[in-house]
């Protein structure tokens, strides 16, 4: 039903005055920025004194080992922590996850073991009563999923040919539409959902009374955000009416989801071009001056540098580092061929500037070719003053999920408030081919994991048995692997469901059903080496083949040699191939993504020697980088064998590490007479008659 | 034709404006004696490829050269001028821009089959690099084991018909770092007309590693990286040759 807020004096209106949608408001409102950097303003002293504040907390928790205070005691719920504060009197965007900064929230209902081990690691201990509850009295998500795991699960995962699964720890990947808080006031979210939940079908199968609970739990949450908010001081029932008001309303909401969950990415959508139109109506309205606004949105972003969980050694090793993942996608072209990059953009990415540079928020520009050209120069600029840019390529996701979508985690892409992610790790494809080989005994454990096929005899490896019997081998592990993902989300829902973030999504809501890959680089050199070179067995006295012997070159992934290319990307297309013949737990769509950051390490660590060459234990390659030192003809040949996997298989996303030294990304020191660039262009050339400010630096 | 080829970078940075693709041809005459790329110097050791090989190559991967080009070095590619004119002319063929890297190494100036071949070549250049390493006639021989009337000679030339050129200049202490010579390398470079750019670069030692895998001793052994500091004074020299010339007041 169509309303009107005195909060929305100014806006277009369009059908999001009639539903909730976001994507309408923006496209009516916004105002798209072609300029550059020059209205960018300094900190102010208000935000420097807070920043060395943190900057001091941070050297404390350092000093202390990593994390300085632990609640034991208090379960972490949207409610459960009175308001906490920096500095009251300077801090223009207000809210922690718990009492105070810096303070780890306790989060037992991903699994209550996690949370105590995270406890123990760090030199604290959960409150015994709490334990016992959650033992004996409360399940968790972890005790769920370990009730109803096979056998065959369980050996697949400490044989760790899927690995990193997220069962005992939040599944994250989720992201709310903050911005609907913002917009809408929370009063206006829960009538729509409680018409949602009087809409359901009354037939009660067990869909619908799903449905029914879940909805009621999205309520409660939007009740407890409420009061939340209130213990700061703040209505948020109604619309924001400015940019403080949107900004503090989208952040509270965003916070009620950390409160809630620690999960393994919890990042915050799109927000910059949203909030935007707030800055624009309030500096034409004269309420708030560029100053003002930047330093909202550098308190706004160190709050956000700020979200912290309890984890573990294990868990940081695996993710490398302590990682949040509070993504924000920024930019990105409409689907009218606007640009979508407006000053809040440029404001985002300034805070690097203001508060120096960090990995969090992980700042992530949509990258267009259609992208004002100003707004490319100062990426390009703040990338090399900060190197702490995330670039991913709008062109190619825009196609098939429109212009208002955001990336969770690193590269996880979703219609913001209409599709969600059911996490799920990643297959050791590269473990799987020497399954195959060896009839589905683990290569280093000996042990029968996968189903006892005839192993390979020969003395060498013939291309089409060993392909023959990977494909087998690859029906096996997508089986077992969809089907263990489906009892973790089962349970996950059940015991550590996401009631704010849920709310924060559409009734009807897009489920991916992730799935993942490990060692692509290794599998396609390895089948590429058995194809063009000659590869020797060697087993050890049971007849396991633990080793191989190359004979002869042959073509490596990342040189752009369709030879090797095709063979990557066959494996991909045949392994998401056999995921999509399984079930998914609620009809999720199933992707894949190949982009193990830095597990790469720790999968390499459990896998034998492979018939490319690696040995045991060797790390495989980032993602779905060529193997470190294979690639021989620099980084558009590897980029461009990168480039031919198929997309539409590994939808979740396809990554390609690579770092560069400065120099090698060109010159500054190099002189110039006149614009060479557009010499080349024309063809033409003018003589240069000026040497004036030729020595310019 | 077939060509030559030492190794091909598809991502170039350096080597002409834009991101390029590089190819580095097999073959020079010329021993530097701060030679960074000794394993070019055999024409014999090369990949043999065709022109078209590698005109396809750039094809395929096109988009990500859409501001630069293909830019051919070596070794000297002028070595192998008959392949490297045919692969140049294929290139414009394709709407490829296009630039030399060169050291003039084997420009014959009055050879007139050669300046056939050159002017073919010339006509199908966007750009030429050109490496003057020493304006001193002596230390020239002394540094390279040529004369370097054939260098200056192909700059006149370029300007005659009008190429645009960068001037490439590597600093070494005690080789190329006297301020006349490089003042005087400036007033030569003032005199030239189609000059577009002066780099200046700063000797490194980069290239130590494969002398020892050719197993052979490196001339230059003890002589130390240049720091940026002389470097930019080293410009500065050149600059200040170049204002003499050009009669252009100090900035």
């Amino acid at each position: 039903m169509a309303r009107q807020y005195e909060a929305w004096q100014g806006f277009e209106s369009g059908t999001w005055v009639e539903e909730i949608n976001v994507r309408s408001f923006i496209r009516h409102n916004y105002t798209p920025y072609d300029g550059d950097e020059a209205f960018l303003e300094t900190p102010t002293q208000d935000t420097l004194d807070l920043w060395e504040q943190v900057m001091e907390l941070t050297a404390k928790e350092r000093e202390a080992g990593g994390v300085l205070d632990m609640d034991t005691k208090i379960i972490s719920t949207i409610t459960s922590h009175g308001p906490g504060y920096l500095d009251k009197t300077k801090e223009r965007i207000v809210g922690f996850q718990t009492d105070k900064p810096f303070k780890r929230a306790l989060q037992p209902y991903g699994g209550i073991r996690m949370a105590e081990k995270a406890c123990a690691d760090n030199g604290y201990k959960v409150d015994e009563e709490v334990s016992e509850f959650f033992t004996v009295h409360r399940k968790t998500h972890n005790a769920g999923v370990f009730d109803a795991y096979t056998p065959e699960m369980r050996a697949c995962r400490s044989s760790h040919i899927i690995t990193g699964l997220p069962d005992a720890y939040g599944r994250g990947r989720i992201i709310g539409d903050y911005r609907r808080v913002a917009l809408y006031g929370v009063d206006r979210l829960i009538e729509d959902k409680e018409e949602q939940k009087r809409t359901t079908r009354s037939a009660m199968y067990s869909d619908v009374i799903r449905d029914r609970e879940e909805l009621s739990e999205q309520i409660r949450a939007l009740h407890q955000l409420k009061a939340m908010a209130q213990s700061y001081g703040y209505d948020i029932s109604l619309p924001a009416k400015d940019t403080k008001e949107a900004i503090q309303w989208l952040y509270f909401a965003y916070l009620g989801a950390v409160k809630e969950q620690n999960g393994a990415a919890m990042s915050l959508g799109r927000t910059s071009t949203f909030l935007d139109i707030y800055a624009e109506r309030d500096l034409k309205n004269g309420v708030y001056t560029e100053k003002e606004l930047q330093e909202m949105v550098d308190h706004f972003i160190m709050k956000l540098r700020l979200v912290k969980f309890a984890r573990t050694p294990e868990y940081n090793a695996l993710f490398s580092g302590d990682p949040q993942w509070v993504t924000e996608s920024i930019g990105g072209v409409a689907i009218d061929g606007r640009h979508l990059v407006t000053k809040m953009s440029f404001r985002y990415l300034h805070t690097l500037t203001n508060l120096g540079a960090a990995p969090e928020p992980n700042l992530t520009v949509l990258w267009s070719t259609r992208l004002p050209e100003n707004f490319k120069r100062y990426c390009a600029k703040m990338s090399i003053e900060t190197s702490s840019l995330q670039y991913e390529n709008d062109d190619l996701m825009r196609f098939t999920h429109g212009d208002d979508y955001a990336i969770a985690c690193c590269v996880s892409s979703m219609r913001i408030g209409k599709e969600m992610q059911f996490f799920g790790a990643r297959a050791n494809l590269t473990k799987c081919l020497l399954y195959a080989i060896n009839g589905g005994v683990d290569e280093i454990s000996g042990k029968q994991v996968g189903p006892e096929f005839r192993p390979i005899t020969s003395e060498y490896l013939d291309y089409d048995e060993v392909m023959r019997k990977y494909d087998a081998m690859m029906q096996w592990l997508a089986g077992v692997y969809v089907n263990t993902l489906n009892i973790i989300h089962y349970m996950h829902d059940k015991y550590c469901y996401e009631k704010l973030q849920m709310a924060l999504h559409d009734k009807h809501v897009t489920r991916w059903f992730a799935t993942g890959i490990a060692g692509l680089s290794v599998v396609a050199d390895s089948l590429s080496a058995i194809k063009y070179a000659k590869v020797r067995v060697i087993r050890d006295e049971n007849g396991l083949a633990v080793d191989y012997e190359v004979e002869g070159d042959f073509p490596k992934f990342g040189n752009d040699d369709d030879r090797v290319d095709e063979i990557a990307r066959d494996v991909v297309h045949i392994f998401m191939e056999h995921v999509r013949k399984n079930h998914t737990y609620r009809n999720g769509i199933p992707t894949t993504s190949i982009l193990t950051i830095t597990s790469n390490v720790v999968y390499g660590k459990a896998t034998g020697s492979t018939p490319d060459g690696r040995k045991r234990g060797e790390a495989f390659a980032p993602g779905a980088n060529p193997m470190h030192r294979r690639d021989s003809h620099g980084a558009v040949a590897s980029l461009a064998s990168v480039a031919k996997l198929p997309f539409i298989d590994a939808q979740d996303g396809i990554s390609n590490t690579f770092s560069i030294i400065p120099g090698a990304l060109g010159k500054d020191d190099r002189i110039f007479v006149g614009d060479i660039e557009v010499d080349c262009v024309n063809g033409a050339c003018s003589t240069p008659t000026l040497f004036e400010g030729l020595d310019s630096e | 034709m077939i060509g030559y080829v030492h190794s091909v970078e598809s991502f170039g940075t350096v080597d002409g404006p834009g991101i390029r693709m590089v190819v580095f041809l097999q073959g020079c005459p010329m021993r530097c004696l701060y030679c960074h790329n000794p394993d070019t110097w055999d024409v014999k050791k090369g990949t043999p490829t065709k022109a078209s090989e590698l005109i396809e190559r750039y094809r395929k991967n096109k988009a990500f050269y859409s501001k630069g080009g293909l830019t051919v070095t070596g070794g000297e590619p002028l070595v192998q001028l008959p392949f490297l004119t045919e692969l140049f002319v294929l290139a414009k063929e394709n709407g490829i821009h296009t630039c030399l890297d060169t050291a003039a190494a084997t420009y014959l100036p009055d050879n007139a089959e050669q300046a056939q071949l050159l002017d073919r070549l010339l006509e199908h250049t966007d750009l030429v690099m050109l490496d003057i390493k020493q304006i001193d006639p002596d230390k020239h021989r002394h540094l390279t084991g040529m004369d370097n009337a054939r260098v200056l000679a192909f700059a006149r030339l370029l300007d005659r018909k009008g190429i645009p050129m960068w001037i490439r200049h590597t600093v070494v202490e005690g080789y190329t770092d006297d301020p006349a010579d490089l003042t005087a390398l400036g007033e030569f470079i003032g005199s030239l007309r189609y000059v577009k750019a002066l780099d200046v670069l700063p000797y490194h030692t980069m290239g130590v590693g494969k002398y020892k895998e050719l197993g052979t001793a490196y001339p230059l052994d003890g002589v130390p990286p240049l720091s940026k500091d002389a470097a930019a004074t080293a410009r500065d020299c050149i600059l200040a040759g170049i204002r003499k010339v050009r009669d252009i007041p100090e900035t």
